[in-house]
């Protein structure tokens, strides 16, 4: 606890220290009437292009990712001076009024011949009205990205885990898009951001921490929350079940929920769900028509190829994939983990 | 002339007055390169009250198109005019989709959607007006689920359409209430127009044929909204309805045999009359239990108070559909090839079948000219030298107690 203790001090310490250099102050978050048209206008960054935030905009990260299009997510969050952060067990963190995250995608191609490049950057602001979705996207010379309302196409290749060079048709999603996977029961909310999904090091300027041990020391969140942490699903250490249900989560969860987007379907696929033919076992398909593939089941134990959710996973049929937005290759790494999940069910 | 020319400067000044008084903004858009940047801007910076007018013309779209303004007046020039072609469709699972409530839509066609090609989810008010949904290649198990989709909404009209190819339903209403269907026309869909889980329905002056089943009214299990019942389904033509079944296996509907005008499956309150019905090759109505297993304890799969009276019956049975689950071939054995107009499973809980139902829950059918039915008596059936089935119609007669009719505000 003491020692706990020290580090937040030296935090505090160091972030006061910063605070003299660039931070966002003159915008009004909370009334947000009227919507900037590039992203340098909110002054999130003082080095735009590289993505490096002024000191009261701080980087994050999650444990479990959605998967889009294989892009490299760069995370931010903002907190008005003085806020604090709610907590609820299994819940996304409840930000104050005011708190912004920022997440913009990139194809960095660290392991490749192709340069880094900034795709688009996403913003979730908490208005007095609730959270809006606003997206931007980068210009081809990558000076500062441009408020796009119905969102864009962008084609362009990037170099991928394994180093090939691929194709891709990114799109980004259009405002209504957004809403498709942020909304649950009708109102706007984040989705990666909470407690479980957030246990972990990163690595700040000042150094590698426990990202939660940090928040508490911003005083956003208490010390100790007593939240579990759920897998990595990329771990290969970690149990399997508990690796799917963490892809399936973070992947399709937000949709697949009570309240959420994709639950006139009766298949609930967060992370607390336990029914099991909810889940999807030995469940037949509601509204599926040709996304069926003339299977019987979303899932079938033990045969991967007889289940609706693989089979939907794979294909890249606007008609027929899942998500239904938001990719437009296939997921290699969860489709392998998918499967060996479906196979020992 | 000149007077009259003055009067004409006159009247449209006048005229800019009165649409700058109502305040709703008209935005005419017409098919252009960007016809997707177009129309989705104008859907999201629309405020409530206006008017999105698409001009005649093919709109090719390669995304899907989105709309979650509340108010908001989608509009072509006739749904033989204005037509959004989503053939080369990369993104999206629908054509359209709306998710704000006191929405009208009318007047244009959707075609080709990828999937879904109208897709209404969780709204208060929606209308439909004289909007066609179409796949274009014909019935196909690589068409879209559904042409006309609301989906939880309450106070659903859909007037004057037409759905043709869907490989589920041309027109679905899934977990609503309040719904209008009506003066509507369902073609070469897997199942004309359906009916599912949804609570206070009147769906009439339709004519649905050409399809696989005519008219469905479902429920099925594991869904947030079930216990389907108060449905009307009247006045409408459900003929010649024997195109084979192309549902993608796995879906319900790819249950349904050819050649079926009308199916109710696990509702309650269900008024059917006033129909014509003909010219199916497997069974004029079937009332059926939900066949397959469920772990879901809530679900009621049985259908109960059913009423079937005043309609009229053209020849059916003379080709029935055996391919497709049991019941054209129960159906075939029990009559002896003398396929029925009216069909019942006879399936109830298990203390009914012993002990009878309950008398507001049993079956009425009346006046319905010189129709024949086949109700199954299932212990019976199981046992020999018991009757496995009931053939007097009489049997079912009963008072009709006719269901309130449907309504809600038009107006919105």
């Amino acid at each position: 606890m003491k020692h706990s203790k020290k580090i937040s001090l030296l935090i505090t310490l160091f972030i006061c220290f910063d605070t003299k250099s660039q931070s966002i102050s003159s915008f009004d978050f909370e009334k947000f009437s009227h919507v900037p048209k590039f992203l340098s206008d909110y002054g999130f960054f003082k080095d735009l292009r590289n993505q490096k935030p002024v000191s009261n905009v701080h980087p994050y990260s999650l444990s479990s990712q959605l998967f889009s299009d294989e892009t490299d997510k760069l995370r931010f969050v903002y907190v008005p001076e003085g806020k604090k952060v709610g907590y609820v067990k299994n819940k996304v963190f409840i930000f104050p009024v005011g708190s912004v995250l920022i997440k913009t995608f990139a194809y960095l191609n660290n392991n490749g011949p192709l340069e880094a490049e900034l795709l688009e950057t996403r913003l979730l602001i908490n208005t007095n009205n609730g959270w809006k979705a606003i997206s931007y996207v980068w210009n081809e010379d990558q000076t500062d990205a441009k408020r796009a309302i119905a969102g864009a196409t962008i084609p362009t290749r990037f170099v991928n885990s394994s180093g090939k060079i691929r194709d891709v048709r990114y799109r980004a999603p259009n405002q209504n898009q957004c809403k498709e996977c942020h909304q649950l029961k009708k109102v706007m909310t984040p989705i990666g951001p909470k407690a479980r999904n957030m246990n972990k090091l990163v690595e700040y300027d000042a150094g590698e921490m426990n990202q939660l041990v940090y928040w508490a020391a911003l005083g956003w969140i208490n010390e100790n929350l007593g939240s579990t942490s759920i897998s990595n699903y990329a771990d290969v250490n970690a149990v399997l079940n508990e690796r799917a249900r963490a892809y399936l989560d973070i992947n399709c969860g937000h949709c697949h929920i009570p309240g959420g987007s994709a639950d006139t379907t009766g298949l609930y696929l967060n992370f607390t769900e336990q029914d099991k033919e909810q889940i999807g076992i030995y469940k037949k398909p509601v509204a599926a028509g040709r996304a069926s593939g003339n299977l019987k089941y979303s899932i079938v134990p033990g045969h991967p190829e007889d289940s609706i959710l693989l089979y939907r996973m794979k294909s890249l049929d606007p008609g027929i994939m899942m998500p239904e937005s938001g990719r437009a290759l296939s997921d290699e790494t969860g489709i392998k983990l998918i499967t060996d999940w479906i196979d020992k069910l | 002339m000149k007077f009259l020319r003055l009067s004409n400067q006159f009247l449209f000044l006048a005229s800019l007055c009165v649409s700058v008084s109502l305040s709703s903004a008209v935005q005419l858009i017409k098919p252009s390169e960007n016809s997707y940047l177009d129309i989705q801007e104008a859907l999201i910076l629309a405020e409530p009250g206006d008017i999105i007018r698409l001009s005649a013309g093919i709109f090719t779209l390669e995304d899907s198109l989105s709309l979650d303004v509340p108010g908001v007046q989608i509009e072509g020039e006739g749904m033989g005019q204005t037509i959004l072609d989503f053939s080369n469709q990369l993104s999206g699972a629908q054509g359209l989709s709306v998710t704000s409530d006191n929405v009208t839509l009318q007047d244009f066609a959707i075609q080709n959607a990828k999937g879904d090609a109208i897709k209404v989810k969780g709204v208060t008010n929606i209308k439909f007006l004289r909007v066609k949904t179409e796949w274009t290649n014909g019935p196909s198990s690589e068409n879209g689920a559904y042409g006309l989709y609301p989906v939880e909404s309450k106070n659903v009209l859909i007037d004057g359409c037409v759905a043709i190819g869907a490989s589920d339903a041309g027109i679905y209403v899934g977990q609503s209430q309040n719904i209008i269907v009506r003066n509507s026309r369902a073609e070469f869909n897997v199942a004309g127009i359906e009916i599912e889980n949804s609570y206070f329905a009147d769906v009439y002056n339709n004519t649905a044929t050409n399809n696989t089943g005519g008219i469905l009214v479902f429920d099925l299990p594991g869904l947030p909204q079930q216990g389907g019942h108060h449905v009307r389904v009247f006045n409408n033509r459900s003929v010649g309805n024997n195109t084979d079944n192309f549902a993608p296996e796995g879906n319900i509907v790819g249950e349904v045999p050819r050649g079926t005008g009308i199916i109710i499956q696990a509702n309650s309150d269900v008024e059917i009359f006033n129909n014509e019905i003909g010219e199916n090759d497997t069974v004029n109505i079937a009332v059926v239990t939900y066949g397959n297993d469920t772990d879901d304890k809530t679900y009621y799969p049985h259908p109960k108070s059913i009423q079937i009276h005043g309609n009229t019956f053209g020849p059916t049975g003379y080709n029935p559909d055996t391919s497709k689950g049991e019941l054209a071939k129960i159906l075939f054995d029990l009559s002896g090839g003398d396929m029925p107009d009216i069909f019942w499973d006879g399936l109830l809980p298990f203390t009914q079948l012993i002990f009878g139902q309950p008398e507001n829950e049993k079956m009425v059918v009346a006046n319905n000219g010189n129709a024949t039915l086949l109700a199954i008596k299932p212990i019976g059936y199981m046992l020999p030298y018991f009757e496995p089935a009931i053939l007097d119609i009489q049997e079912f007669d009963g008072e009709i107690i006719p269901l309130e009719k449907v309504e809600f505000d038009e107006t919105f």
